[in-house]
């Protein structure tokens, strides 16, 4: 809930749940989450995330998650281009 | 992994072998109702076989399809009769109903008063998106003075039924408002209205852009989360408020609250008590 939390959390959006409402990407007060570009949301900042939960308690679809780093060092190792939205697929 | 929180949680009450995403338009707040009362029954611990929900018809009506708890799906207005007969059957039930604004002040209003009056051990939600929203877009009792709709498209002439108001003059145990903006106020009201006797009435302002806002000057749905920020005063400080400044307000928090005897203990109780009398004119 504040910003010694930032950067510590995984934000994992459900693109097949996502309708593109918005809601998520204008209140997030980091600026985290964006419109991509089927009008869905996507994490592109999410090392910025100071974890307010606002995005995951306001989502009207549940379509948003976020959680801890499961295990800091490996997810460094395995990171980058995994950081972005992966899809659960209903 | 620590332990889970969140929308996981709602995740694992859903009944996955529905259709989601779910039938509700983009940036409608229902489903943040439906987020925080599934917060809510999970941080009480009731077992979700205890929980009934009963829905009445209307966009809110769909909410009690997605959600593993027993739930019934009723007629229109009356998903306070069904909830009041459930309660009386089996009072241990925690008996939830949710009703959206046409359903509980319009075609269910007068059971809306006399589920409060009798104060039934019950709790209803009114989500309140000022329009009847599924079938078109006609003005509900809720919609506010001067709004444009499909039927009313120089502006509604009557003025709005306040439910708050409604529920408190009718003797309701237990009467809050909050909006999907505000949701953790919400789900304190909620679980709080939950928790509870008697009948507790919980008002969730909940935006319906597709119907109301776009013909109501709000281009996006977030803009009617922004009239909600904007709006929104806690009652303690609506009240301090000069009378003039009060009029775009909306105060949100708990009104009333009470603890009265809901009316399957007073039954209850009176029942045993006769038994008693009968067990002793016996002998």
């Amino acid at each position: 809930m504040a910003k010694k939390d930032k950067g510590k959390s995984k934000v994992t959006v459900y693109p097949d749940w996502c309708k593109g409402c918005g809601i998520c990407v204008e209140f997030c007060p980091a600026k985290v989450l964006e419109l991509n570009a089927q009008g869905k949301c996507t994490v592109v900042r999410e090392e910025d995330c100071i974890r307010c939960g606002f995005c995951e308690l306001h989502c009207p679809d549940f379509a948003i998650v976020v959680r801890d780093k499961e295990f800091p060092q490996k997810d460094k190792s395995e990171n980058s281009d995994k950081k972005t939205a992966t899809g659960k697929g209903a | 992994m620590s332990e889970i929180t969140g929308n996981e949680i709602i995740h694992q009450y859903l009944r996955h072998n529905k259709k989601f995403p779910h039938v509700l338009c983009a940036g409608c707040g229902h489903g943040i109702v439906l987020g925080t009362l599934i917060r809510s029954i999970h941080s009480l611990g009731i077992p979700r076989d205890d929980v009934v929900v009963v829905a009445g018809i209307g966009c809110s009506g769909r909410l009690a399809v997605y959600v593993d708890f027993n739930t019934i799906h009723t007629t229109h207005g009356r998903a306070l009769t069904f909830a009041t007969g459930i309660k009386m059957a089996n009072p241990k039930l925690n008996v939830i109903t949710i009703m959206g604004d046409g359903d509980a002040l319009s075609i269910g209003g007068n059971h809306l008063i006399h589920a409060a009056r009798r104060n039934i051990g019950v709790t209803a939600l009114v989500l309140n998106n000022n329009i009847y929203g599924m079938t078109g877009g006609q003005s509900s009792p809720a919609t506010p003075l001067g709004s444009t709709t499909m039927t009313s498209p120089y502006g509604q002439l009557d003025k709005s039924f306040d439910t708050v108001e409604l529920a408190k003059g009718a003797g309701a145990n237990y009467v809050a408002r909050g909006t999907v903006f505000h949701v953790r106020k919400l789900e304190k009201i909620m679980t709080e209205a939950i928790a509870r006797p008697g009948f507790s009435l919980v008002e969730a302002i909940t935006p319906c852009h597709t119907q109301y806002g776009r013909k109501n000057k709000y281009k996006s749905p977030v803009d009617m989360y922004k009239w909600m920020k904007k709006a929104a005063i806690s009652v303690e400080r609506y009240e301090e408020l000069p009378e003039d400044q009060r009029e775009d307000r909306l105060p949100i928090g708990v009104f009333v609250a009470k603890d009265r005897p809901g009316f399957e203990e007073r039954y209850f109780a009176m029942k045993a008590e006769f038994q008693k009398k009968t067990v002793k004119g016996g002998k």
